[in-house]
């Protein structure tokens, strides 16, 4: 089947897509978007997190045709308007929060919707948040000072705008 | 493999006439998993997300009518004030991600004993209804009547759950599970619990420890016959260690559980009586605090 979608702003179109395929699948396998990371396929990791409409999936889990003329934006789309590294992506290399990286995708696109929901997060939601996904290299210290920071410079930037 | 995508209610039941044995998926955190697994292939896939009045809630009455696809966090956000009990447990499910997905019609759909709505449903009162439609009319499932084995429901090969009629809680509801993190984990057995106040009963609920999630039927018949005689539910006294010792075994005793990878069925029975008396004791509490409160 025909399955067209938005993706990070632009239409995209996958044909030939099987009906029971994934999401994730498709973007990564069809549309050239392969930020999103396959790991587990069962939700259990979350590095394959999407915003679908605007809320934060696993999008190993959403099959493709339930997106049919919906809005998709991976970690792809989380730069800024000029293309440039987004805050959250900033934040996570100058923390040094990227060991392996496999995790790291659904980890910016889970800590920028905690972040858009609330800018500045106490360490237990933080965690609460981010407990759905997987790191198994960092201990998640690092992931904690990234997200930290980036609360902080959104803070920052948001009282000098 | 077919993907049919009804646009409303009417098409999508419709639909399954048509196609009885067409897979309904909606959150997709339990039809994606078989599929990513190639556990089952099923003959179509039949989508719910087009039909919006599913992901619609409504209190009329004394009674909220939650939509089958509701995802859990809405349930959290919306709705820990009139149904608390389902809150808690829908607060256990999963992750974040799957919360923004997974809803009540699914774990009913699925009904696998660990389902986390189910000991929330059970203790929330007998006046639980499950709404299933299909071409052929609706019907409203009693709770008691739902859960017929394990993974197994009471619908019929045409049907779709709509909705579930959940009575607006009228006393403190707790929830509790057992599991190795907090997060991301299946229960190795849970425990729903509910004051009545209103009508004087009391709702429980077992999770994991049964071909079925089950009520612990003896463990209420007796608490509400304490309740009654000593004229608790006027006094909000305190309910002293032996009735709460007795409650827990007799919830205890209504599990049949077994042994498996996530836990003995010794170590379930235990955990059980531990909930049980935990999770009363927080709501006779929380009880007794509204009586004297108002006094």
């Amino acid at each position: 089947m025909r399955v067209t979608f938005t993706a990070n702003g632009k239409p995209v179109e996958a044909d030939d897509v099987w009906e029971g395929e994934s999401l994730l699948y498709v973007l990564r396998e069809r549309v050239g978007l392969p930020g999103s990371k396959n790991a587990c396929e069962q939700g259990e990791c979350g590095s394959c997190t999407v915003y679908l409409d605007g809320t934060p999936v696993c999008s190993c889990l959403v099959a493709a045709g339930q997106v049919q003329g919906r809005e998709v934006r991976t970690v792809e789309g989380l730069t800024d308007e000029n293309g440039e590294l987004g805050l959250v992506q900033q934040a996570f290399i100058d923390a040094g929060a990227v060991q392996c990286g496999f995790c790291t995708p659904g980890l910016l696109v889970q800590t920028d919707a905690l972040l858009e929901q609330d800018a500045q997060p106490s360490d237990s939601d933080i965690r609460e948040a981010l407990s759905g996904n997987l790191c198994r290299c960092t201990g998640y210290e690092k992931i904690m000072d990234a997200v930290r920071l980036a609360s902080a410079r959104k803070c920052a930037k948001e009282t000098s705008a | 493999m077919e993907f049919l995508r009804p646009a409303t209610w009417d098409e999508a039941l419709a639909v399954k006439a048509e196609y009885p044995t067409a897979l309904p998926i909606s959150g997709g955190t339990d039809v994606m998993v078989e599929m990513n697994f190639d556990v089952h292939r099923p003959s179509a896939i039949l989508d719910l997300n087009r039909i919006t009045e599913l992901s619609q809630w409504e209190i009329t009455g004394d009674v909220v009518k939650l939509g089958a696809s509701v995802p859990y966090s809405r349930i959290i956000d919306e709705l820990s004030g009139p149904l608390p009990g389902l809150a808690l447990a829908a607060h256990t499910v999963g992750s974040p991600q799957i919360r923004n997905r997974g809803g009540v019609g699914g774990n009913l759909g699925a009904a696998s004993p660990a389902g986390d709505s189910h000991p929330a449903l059970l203790a929330a009162g007998r006046d639980v209804f499950v709404e299933v439609a299909s071409v052929r009319g609706t019907r409203m499932i009693a709770i008691d009547d739902f859960y017929v084995g394990v993974k197994r429901n009471s619908m019929e090969q045409d049907e779709l759950i709509r909705a579930v009629h959940i009575p607006v809680a009228d006393g403190p509801q707790q929830f509790s599970k057992i599991g190795t993190r907090n997060a991301m984990v299946i229960a190795v057995c849970a425990f729903g619990f509910a004051l009545h106040p209103k009508n004087g009963t009391v709702g429980t609920g077992i999770g994991s420890a049964a071909p079925t999630p089950r009520r612990a039927v003896e463990a209420e018949e007796y608490l509400q016959g304490v309740l009654a005689e000593r004229g608790l539910w006027e006094s909000g006294d305190l309910l002293g260690t032996e009735v709460i010792q007795k409650f827990g075994e007799l919830v205890k005793a209504a599990a049949s559980p077994i042994d498996d990878v996530r836990g003995t069925a010794d170590y379930r029975r235990h955990a059980l009586a531990v909930m049980a008396r935990r999770t009363l004791t927080w709501t006779w509490n929380d009880y007794s605090k509204q009586i004297r409160s108002a006094a």
